[in-house]
């Protein structure tokens, strides 16, 4: 019998920094499982964010540049402009797309640039030490939020994925998890459609991801992917948007 | 071919480009910069290259750093409050060694001032601007000719030390216009080979571009990579201009669109048997501080003359350090020096007594 599971050669063999229990690491994996799919590891380029995955670079064995906070797709945009065969993608996190970056997801989006997007949102920021994000949900307690985000002070939860929805040059938003095998292997399967639109120049696609911080949500991991299968998918349905 | 046409200042630094092998371009509207991006929307995209208009200053600065990053010949251009705006790129293509060409067409601040012209930006261009240790090249155009013959230098010098290169310009280069003269048929500047660019990793290691060392011993280690590179900047970039300087005891210190004036000024005075020179810095940094130490052995007297409160007179100082006397004139927030200001600034700095210094 063959072996079935091995490191995939797009990723690197270094223990990653991510705390237990965190989606990042399966994400990571998922995606690098993905280049050497489609034979693109010579040819792939990422954008890291800044956040818990501002080093992606050093666990993707691929050229990677990485932007400043919430510039990733500014940045992809020009990688992207200057060699059209090349296959550029962001990793970007809910503080870094939905807050700071607002602007460049957006217009990156909307000009249709052929890039593909990979979205992790785990409600909160996890590099700074757990403050509100802007897919932070009500009652959600973060560092910044002690008594839980109020509505009437910090606004609902920015459903930025469906904003985009509406853009006529996004040609694909869906939103997967990663808290259960079952929606693991959708997520596989979206971030590869995501990739192969852009491989066939389709335009600009975005897997918007939910994942677990277990640190920040103060959860054990289990009960954190359990969080996000009863309260994060309330409000934040999984499915085809787009 | 020799080919001379008028053109605006703001134009030629786009033909320049153009010229120069420029392959990417991102930009967003602002007075007094916007025929430089209307340029490059009209000329770029018929002649090889990629125009985006982009929503914002940021976008615009963090789009050249990924061009950059894949190997392509850059520039973004604006005017003071939207270089403010892109500091943040600006600091982080220092950190992660990016070849650029930033346009400055300076206006007056602080704030959004107006859009007339001003030279109110020289710290924030000559000193950093954004955080860190860091340093652009800054060359300082006085004509439309130069504006042209800089904006290409800047393309050689940005690949040549992988470092962002600013021309500062102001409102008033960049709006008036002049006869250019160019060769037609001269070829940019010769391709330099980029091994770090992001290409995809085909047949080799991986390619990091950054300006994030999370190891504590890295980040030093990569300002030392810096300070080394800084370093060569100045001991072979330095350029500047001197008009009557060989036996002058006095010189005007002025740089861009006041040098133009002052030189009129000082033509006149000359004219009139006054022993008056002009020191013309072009590259504000590295600054031409050991020229000015030496010429400060014998020239006993510098009026700096600049649009605005007192700026490159700093370095001016520095560099004489006190072996001459150093006064300054300038004006800031859209009024310009006029040749009888200073005429009359130099005067008063002829006819004042040298003070005597001890030891």
């Amino acid at each position: 019998m063959g072996k079935k599971y091995s490191r995939p050669q797009a990723l690197t063999d270094v223990v990653t920094h991510y705390c237990p229990g965190c989606g990042h690491g399966i994400l990571h994996r998922l995606v690098a499982e993905i280049i050497d799919e489609l034979g693109i590891r010579g040819s792939a380029i990422a954008v890291a964010p800044v956040g818990c995955a501002v080093v992606a670079y050093d666990y993707w064995d691929i050229d990677c540049a990485e932007a400043a906070h919430g510039r990733a797709l500014a940045v992809a945009t020009g990688l992207k402009r200057v060699q059209p065969d090349k296959i550029v993608f962001t990793y970007q996190g809910d503080g870094d797309l939905a807050a700071i970056g607002t602007a460049e997801t957006i217009h990156a989006a909307n000009r249709g640039e052929n890039l593909t997007v990979i979205f992790v949102n785990n409600a909160v920021y996890g590099m700074t030490g757990g403050q509100m994000a802007p897919t932070t949900l009500l009652s959600q307690k973060t560092a910044t939020t002690p008594r839980g985000r109020q509505a009437a002070t910090e606004g609902y939860p920015l459903k930025i994925s469906e904003m985009l929805a509406l853009l006529n040059g996004v040609v694909s938003v869906e939103r997967t998890a990663v808290s259960s095998p079952k929606e693991v292997l959708n997520t596989r399967r979206a971030i590869k459609d995501a990739f192969m639109n852009q491989m066939e120049r389709k335009g600009f696609s975005i897997v918007e991801v939910l994942s677990m911080c277990p640190t920040y949500w103060d959860k054990s991991p289990v009960d954190a992917a359990r969080w996000i299968a009863e309260e994060m998918v309330k409000y934040f349905p999984l499915g085809k948007i787009k | 071919m020799k080919k001379t046409i008028l053109y605006s200042g703001n134009e030629a630094m786009g033909e320049a480009a153009i010229r120069a092998g420029l392959k990417f371009y991102a930009g967003y509207p602002i007075t007094p910069q916007n025929e430089l991006t209307a340029y490059m929307a009209d000329q770029l995209p018929q002649r090889g290259g990629i125009f985006i208009q982009s929503e914002s200053e940021l976008a615009a600065i963090n789009m050249i750093f990924g061009a950059s990053a894949a190997g392509a010949r850059v520039m973004t251009s604006s005017s003071s409050p939207g270089i403010s705006l892109k500091q943040e790129g600006i600091s982080y293509i220092a950190g992660a060694q990016l070849p650029a060409v930033i346009i400055n067409v300076m206006r007056a601040g602080p704030g959004l001032g107006n859009i007339w012209p001003a030279q109110s930006d020289y710290f924030q261009a000559t000193k950093g601007g954004g955080h860190g240790d860091y340093h652009l090249i800054v060359l300082a155009p006085a004509s439309v000719q130069e504006s042209f013959d800089l904006t290409r230098l800047a393309f050689e010098l940005a690949d040549r030390h992988r470092i962002a290169v600013m021309v500062l310009s102001d409102g008033l280069l960049g709006q008036m216009m002049e006869g250019l003269t160019f060769d037609e048929e001269l070829a940019p500047p010769p391709a330099v080979e980029k091994p770090w660019a992001l290409t995809g990793a085909r047949d080799r290691k991986p390619h990091v571009v950054c300006s994030l060392f999370m190891k504590r011993p890295d980040v030093e280690k990569n300002n030392l990579i810096l300070q080394k590179k800084y370093r060569r900047v100045v001991s072979r970039e330095v350029r500047y201009a001197e008009t009557f300087m060989d036996d002058a005891t006095m010189a005007v210190v002025a740089y861009g669109s006041v040098a133009r004036i002052a030189e009129a000024v000082v033509r006149r005075l000359r004219a009139k048997g006054k022993r008056v020179g002009l020191f013309r810095p072009v590259t504000l940094w590295p600054f031409p501080a050991k020229r000015l130490a030496d010429l400060s052995r014998r020239v006993k007297k510098f009026l700096v003359v600049e649009m605005s409160y007192g700026q490159m007179v700093e370095d001016v100082r520095l560099s004489v350090e006190g072996r001459a006397a150093v006064s300054f004139y300038g004006r800031s927030g859209g009024g310009v020096p006029t040749e009888s200001q200073i005429e009359r600034e130099i005067l008063k700095s002829l006819s004042a007594p040298l003070k005597r210094r001890g030891r």
